[in-house]
């Protein structure tokens, strides 16, 4: 019996070796064919399509894959359709590094749009360093980051999270207390809070985490209503979000006496939290569906007739969206896919996208971007009440910010 | 007859030698770097699910938190990596002032001073140690707490599990010194070499192909040993062994330190082949995923685990890569289909066919009893 | 003091929470052995049973949706049973990776049917605001886990079905040789822990999301509850759930979340130092 489990064994492990060779040419061979045809480029599509994070990701992949599609009948770049190779990041950061890897060394990508979390971002980085590859990443973060191989086209904080801010202490809020999810972007988020309240007046009256996917908001609740503060200030993430707010409206809190600021709650979000419970409370993006210039009339009706009408569309969508344009014209004036004249040429790119103006930062590859507050509405739309006027420049570093000086060392 | 089993007796440490000519020669000759490194990868896997073949299959211990060791390992290892890096790179240590070197992410989170717990980590031996000796310390405190108290079975799964579920709650908590959900990447080079090279990452399958295979015939020896007989034994009557006289607590303990120090080697070998340590790989999740997979393969049988291990890896790579949203469905039919059907996994699946073969061609010989057993 | 005080019912609370959860738990896996991992989805199945009555029911889903959820969680749990499970009594670590398998493949489904998104679920306006920092969805919570064990305690001991199931708990042979259809109490076993998982899927509508991986969120802490409490113990499940809720709330209340979680593990480690067999011990003569 033992002798036979030897040899059944090895022989299944010498076959899983044999497929694990044949994995490895099929693709190869696959690659080799796409590649013969000189009229395609290829592009890497990369967000988690399973796994916790595949709610929010889907719909910034959706939006990439509409961009790509509008490009190739508008005649493509240069002249050459966009063939877009779509992997799945799994909600696992490795498994984001791997696909990143694949993507570029067997798929041999032009370029990648992809990524949600810091966490998926910092997996990449270093594959895209490494291999002097281009990322394209959608999402509002935490700053403090300036890779020569990525390009920011969502916020940073000082497009976001201050204006945020900005917009609280305009409403008479001096007394904030911050409630965020246990990761990197709310930590440094309410470091950047905390700052900002020592030079301003502001007062801090209570800073709490919770792990991610923690649902029992009660004793939480208690230390909010408690420590009665004018506004709070919310980076919480994903399905805590609706724990927080149905426990929150329970306890008695409304939007009038104490509005809850989020920066992480979009209009996809909105439904799952269930309108009662968050109506009346502010959020801070740079865009929503309710934007109101032509070509955001265009992209909401592009996307609703692509995929259904009763989708919505929201901040990182519109993001990853704008990523595809903004690549494509670099691509265009570079005249060509080759990374480093890309990076050369896409620096003052500007575009009139669906949240304005939009002008690639070619120093530091972040966006300029109008910082915009909005109110959710009982149809669950968002409604802007107030914005900054004008693109603000992005400044990753806070190094234009002089009460920030401490927070940016390295 | 003894002619035959001699030859037969012969023949597995033959197979096994094919098997380890295949991985140590023709797989980094074949396969392009890519797919090499994942396949260094599914051998990391490999060795962890080999320590929860030891600890499960032979010694009955459901371990649902095999990624605590790992993530001890992997740390271990990336602590000292980022060190390296830190003092490494002038331009990050620049801004903190004389002291030593900040890794990136604790400049970020607004870490100014080298944590006391990270400063011995510069020492490339300490860390190594450190790999091994973390995840058998705290293996065998906890196995001694809980098997001196007879906490076994189904008790032990959920106790193990939860330690998962909590461990990484305190990973990500302590953003500055673990570097939180991001955990720790951006690794540069290994003892002084480029760890983007191919040649160094094709060293490192190498290394971790030859560990596993060491792991391996350790395994073997000490299942076939005495003390392994016991660990069978405590595992189908664990009274019993008490009333012989002998201490399942001290057999349990000893076998669970084992299996954890493989797990937290495994994570050493895996931050460097893949770059990246974080708690989205040592949680509940994770180390179910790894249990499944030690099931699929066959858990009575070493070689299962480790098939097991490289079957499921290969298969989630390569399903996630044509259909994503599948993969779930697929992963849970599969593990049905296999405890229903087959609780011995491919192996025991294997070992039933051949006899099934062999009884149809000696029918002399009833075979009905074994294929009973395993059906 | 205040904090004290007012942390007070928040922690009983969140035991509430935990016993409903927890409670199917003690039928299946403490009267059976058998570790359902599948236990989330089935709560997940309650809630969004009571996602799909809104649309017949309006804001009253809430309620409508108790007895169907428990009636459709339960059929789900028979399924299972008589599926797969029944090939696996007395293998209880081979049932908890078998039921991890039916779990994702319930996860995925329920994205497939429903959506990856989180759904709404109104609550019926008459449950919001509340007393003090006692919200009424608390109250409410509260007392359906009072009546819901009242229920099950009722019918363990006052009915012969409940007798039967006991009796197999406490010594399956001899139950058996008695004239007992052991199958069927199986059968019926599993359908009332399937059930009350529904039950407890309804009433966390009220305070947590819908979607696809709320299962996920209460599983490992239902179980920690069935340990400590002690297996197949009603009390012992009412006992722990108590002292875990107050235990989480007040150490949330001066630490923080993560903390909190850790110190309840930790506690629970060192709880079974003490008593490796929960807090109520079924009293038996076999050794294991």
């Amino acid at each position: 019996m033992r002798n036979s489990v030897w040899r059944s064994g090895a022989a299944l492990a010498a076959l899983a070796i044999a497929l694990a060779a044949c994995g490895g040419e099929a693709p190869a061979n696959e690659s080799g064919a796409a590649a013969g045809g000189d009229d395609t480029i290829k592009v890497g599509i990369l967000h988690s399509l399973s796994g916790t994070m595949a709610i929010s990701e889907v719909t910034v992949r959706d939006a990439e894959l509409l961009a790509i599609e509008e490009i190739n009948k508008a005649g493509g770049v240069l002249g050459k359709q966009l063939v877009p190779v779509v992997e799945d990041g799994a909600s696992d950061w490795p498994t984001f590094a791997e696909k990143a890897t694949k993507l570029i060394r067997q798929d041999k990508v032009a370029t990648t749009f992809g990524g949600w979390t810091s966490a998926s971002r910092k997996a990449m980085l270093p594959v895209f360093e490494r291999s002097k590859a281009l990322l394209w990443y959608p999402v509002q973060y935490e700053g403090l980051e300036s890779s020569p191989y990525i390009f920011y086209t969502g916020a940073t904080t000082n497009q976001q999270i201050i204006p945020g801010l900005d917009y609280l202490k305009e409403q008479g809020k001096k007394k904030l207390f911050l409630v965020g999810s246990d990761y990197v972007f709310p930590r440094t988020a309410n470091k950047i809070i905390k700052a900002y309240a020592a030079a301003n007046g502001m007062e801090i009256l209570g800073e709490e985490y919770t792990p991610l996917g923690h649902t029992e908001y009660g004793t939480l609740t208690n230390k909010v209503v408690q420590a009665k503060p004018d506004a709070v200030f919310n980076t919480l993430n994903g399905d805590s979000n609706v724990a927080f707010f149905k426990q929150l409206k329970s306890a008695g809190v409304t939007a009038e006496e104490m509005p809850v600021l989020s920066v992480s709650v979009a209009e996809e979000e909105v439904t799952g939290i269930g309108v009662d419970n968050i109506a009346g409370h502010p959020v801070a993006w740079n865009y929503y569906q309710t934007t109101d210039t032509p070509a955001n009339k265009k992209f909401v009706e592009a996307f609703k007739a692509r995929y259904g009408a009763a989708k919505v569309t929201s901040d990182p969508m519109e993001a990853g969206y704008n990523a595809v344009y903004l690549w494509a014209e670099a691509v265009k004036k570079a005249g060509t896919v080759e990374v480093e004249a890309v990076r050369k040429a896409a620096g003052g790119i500007a575009l009139e996208r669906p949240e304005g103006l939009v002008t690639i930062d070619g120093e530091n590859q972040h966006m300029y971007k109008t910082a915009r507050i909005g109110i959710i509405q009982p149809d669950g739309l968002i409604k802007e009440v107030w914005n900054s006027g004008e693109p603000i420049k992005p400044d990753p570093y806070l190094k234009g910010y002089p009460w920030a000086s401490g927070l940016a060392a390295g | 007859m003894n002619a035959v089993t001699n030859l037969a007796r012969l023949r597995g440490p033959g197979i096994f030698a094919v098997v380890a000519a295949l991985a140590l020669v023709v797989a980094p000759l074949a396969l392009e770097p890519f797919r090499l490194g994942l396949l260094a990868k599914y051998l990391c896997f490999a060795i962890v699910a080999l320590g929860i073949g030891l600890a499960w299959g032979q010694g009955g211990m459901l371990t649902l938190g095999q990624g605590v060791f790992f993530g001890l390992g992997g740390y271990a290892m990336g602590m000292h990596l980022k060190l390296v890096e830190a003092s490494s790179l002038p331009s990050s240590g620049s801004s903190s002032g004389g002291g030593p070197a900040l890794p990136d992410f604790m400049v970020w989170s607004g870490v100014e001073e080298l944590p006391a717990l990270w400063a011995p980590f510069a020492d490339p031996v300490f860390a190594l140690a450190m790999v091994v000796a973390g995840p058998v310390l705290i293996a065998t405190v906890l196995g001694l707490l809980v098997f001196r108290q007879r906490v076994r079975g189904a008790y032990f799964a959920i106790l193990t599990q939860a330690l998962a579920a909590a461990f990484v709650i305190l990973l990500v908590g302590q953003q500055g010194l673990t570097g939180g959900t991001n955990g720790l990447t951006n690794f540069f080079e290994l003892f002084g070499r480029d760890l983007a090279d191919d040649s160094t990452q094709r060293g490192l399958y190498i290394v971790v192909a030859l560990v596993l295979g060491v792991l391996y015939l350790g395994a073997r020896q000490l299942v076939n040993s005495r003390f392994g007989r016991l660990l069978v034994a405590v595992r189908d009557g664990e009274d019993r062994v008490r009333f012989l006289g002998y201490d399942p607590a001290v057999v349990k303990t000893i076998v669970f330190a084992i299996s954890a120090g493989m797990a937290g080697l495994a994570g050493a070998l895996f931050v460097p082949v893949v770059g990246i340590i974080s708690p989205a790989l040592l949680g509940v999740v994770p180390s179910l995923e790894l249990v499944v997979a030690v099931a699929v393969g066959g858990r009575f049988a070493l070689a299962g685990a480790v098939l097991g291990a490289v079957v499921m890896g290969y298969a989630k790579t390569s399903f996630s890569e044509q259909f994503a949203d599948g993969w779930l469905y697929l992963q849970g039919a599969l593990f049905i289909l296999v405890m229903t059907l087959a609780p011995k996994g491919l192996v025991g699946l294997a070992a039933s066919a051949r006899e099934a073969l062999a009884a149809r061609r000696r029918p002399a010989v009833p075979a009905s009893r074994t294929v009973k057993e395993i059906a | 003091m205040e904090a004290f005080v007012n942390q007070l019912p928040i922690g009983i609370s969140i035991g509430a929470v935990l016993l409903l959860i927890a409670l199917g738990l003690t039928f299946t896996f403490g009267q059976m052995g058998v570790i359902n991992m599948a236990h989330g989805e089935f709560i997940m199945a309650g809630a969004y049973t009571a996602y799909l009555l809104q649309d017949l029911t309006g804001r009253m889903a809430v309620i409508v949706a108790l007895p169907v959820a428990f009636a459709v969680a339960g059929l789900m749990g028979l399924i299972l049973e008589r599926t797969a499970i029944r090939h696996f009594y007395g293998r209880p670590l081979d049932t908890l990776l078998l039921t991890w398998g039916v779990s994702l493949v319930l996860q995925q489904l329920a994205r497939d049917l429903f959506g990856a998104p989180n759904v709404q679920v109104q609550a019926p306006a008459w449950l919001q605001g509340g007393i003090g920092t006692l919200p009424y969805n608390r109250l409410f919570i509260f007392v359906l886990a009072l009546l819901t064990v009242a229920g099950v305690w009722a019918y363990l001991n006052r009915t012969g079905q409940g007798r039967r199931m006991q009796a197999v708990m406490q010594n399956r042979g001899l139950a058996a040789v008695s004239g007992i259809d052991t199958g069927r109490v199986d059968q019926r076993t599993f359908f009332i822990g399937s059930g009350l998982a529904g039950v407890a899927g309804v009433a966390l509508t009220l305070i947590g999301p819908v979607g696809p991986t709320l299962g996920t969120y209460y599983i490992v802490d239902a179980f920690l509850v069935v340990v400590a409490g002690g297996l197949g113990s009603l009390l012992g499940a009412v006992v722990a759930a108590a002292g875990l809720g107050l235990l989480n709330s007040y150490a949330e209340f001066w630490s923080d979340a993560s903390l909190a979680k850790v110190i309840v593990f930790a506690v629970i480690v060192a709880f079974l130092q003490v008593r490796p067999q929960g807090l109520f011990v079924l009293r038996s003569r076999a050794l294991s």
